[in-house]
């Protein structure tokens, strides 16, 4: 009997690490996370606009339907990019993701506070490779810092009647996200 | 033989027990971290880098990507204020006011995330969108059937959730109660 509670007892506490292991696990090695679902319909390093959210054709679940959503899809390992959204009538946001889905930086139109949100994103040692003086000349210049190389850049616009839909999607459309060729000083 | 036989058995346990709880973290979600304002819940770290790691779990399993804090914040709410789970059959009224934001929007989906298929494709409502009584608190009422004034169709589902979405809003981390997050009450007024 002591046999048996002491076997119980140590399947359980193993069980425990099985747990923690497992979620933490869990991210890595799920296939129909966002990122995987998205892998299909954008392309790597330019912007992308999904398709209106509807019952069946959805490609996440709990999407908000009154938003106009497009995916730019980044890979900085052949440089920074940059980004710029013009702001739509209503409100307009700018988030990104890990690879992981982690959301580590969110913007709106009212906290960029111009007409077109522009920003560039690098990874932090492209970043600090930035040569010194460059952060003090472009004080305007919003720099993002993203923690893996990969990830996702979701830009929403809100039509807050479904009649402006139609502007919603315009002013996602016009907006762009390429791999900076040139150096960000010549540029200036 | 005996040894064996016990050490079998402890992987069983553990693989059973490991497993099991991960899969329920997993898919119902924990409290860790949660502000529950009513019926409603919101976990305002979800959409930071300080994400809990059984968040990470129910994000990656379910495929939704969190809404960023600086973009705003998603309450959630399954059951009525009596704690009664929401029924697409019967009549529920959503009605008060809602914490300071620059829009909202209130989503209807399904237990599992998706918009509920209706002739006058009407999913939500918008901060815009509904229509106010003089003093600007609103009711939107959630039924199968139409219903004069803010009818959101629920297609006499068994049973929803619905999703109220903050935008550009204060609320967020250090929110904690009702005073500083005024969240709209759910009442089921009847069913048939």
């Amino acid at each position: 009997m002591i046999r048996f509670l002491l076997t119980l007892l140590a399947g359980i506490l193993l069980g425990g690490v099985v747990h923690l292991v497992s979620v933490l696990a869990l991210p890595r090695i799920a296939t129909q996370d966002a990122y995987s679902r998205l892998v299909p319909m954008t392309k790597t390093n330019s912007v992308v606009a999904l398709p209106l959210t509807a019952p069946n054709e959805s490609p996440m679940p709990f999407m908000d339907p009154a938003f106009a959503f497009a995916v730019c899809r980044y890979d900085l390992s052949t440089g920074p990019i940059k980004l710029a959204v013009p702001v739509s009538q209503a409100y307009t946001s700018v988030s990104f993701y890990t690879r992981n889905d982690v959301a580590y930086y969110a913007i709106n139109d009212r906290s960029a506070g111009r007409r077109v949100i522009e920003l560039d994103l690098m990874t932090e040692a492209q970043h600090a490779a930035l040569p010194e003086d460059e952060d003090v000349t472009a004080a305007d210049r919003l720099i993002v810092d993203s923690p893996t190389t990969t990830g996702l850049i979701m830009l929403k616009a809100l039509a807050p009647e479904p009649g402006e839909m139609p502007q919603a999607q315009a002013s996602l459309a016009a907006s762009t996200c390429k791999v900076q060729t040139d150096t960000p000083a010549a540029k200036r | 033989m005996r040894l064996i036989f016990t050490t079998i058995l402890v992987l069983a346990i553990a693989a059973a027990v490991g497993l099991g709880l991960t899969w329920a973290t997993a898919t119902r979600g924990t409290d860790l971290g949660t502000l529950t304002i009513g019926a409603w819940t919101a976990q305002p770290r979800i959409g930071t880098t300080e994400i809990n790691p059984y968040a990470r779990a129910t994000v990656a399993r379910s495929g939704e990507l969190p809404i960023g804090t600086g973009d705003g914040i998603s309450f959630i709410a399954k059951a009525d204020d009596k704690k009664r789970p929401l029924d697409g059959r019967c009549d529920v009224v959503v009605s008060g006011v809602t914490p300071a934001a620059r829009f909202w929007t209130l989503t209807l989906y399904d237990t599992k995330g998706r918009l509920v298929a209706n002739a006058l494709q009407r999913y939500g409502f918008t901060s815009e969108e509904v229509v106010r009584n003089a003093d600007g608190s609103f009711a939107i009422r959630m039924a199968a059937r139409a219903r004069s004034g803010n009818w959101l169709p629920t297609a006499g589902i068994d049973r929803y959730q619905l999703v109220l979405r903050l935008y550009d809003t204060p609320v967020g981390v250090a929110t904690r109660t009702q005073r500083d997050a005024p969240m709209p009450t759910i009442a089921t007024a009847g069913c048939p």
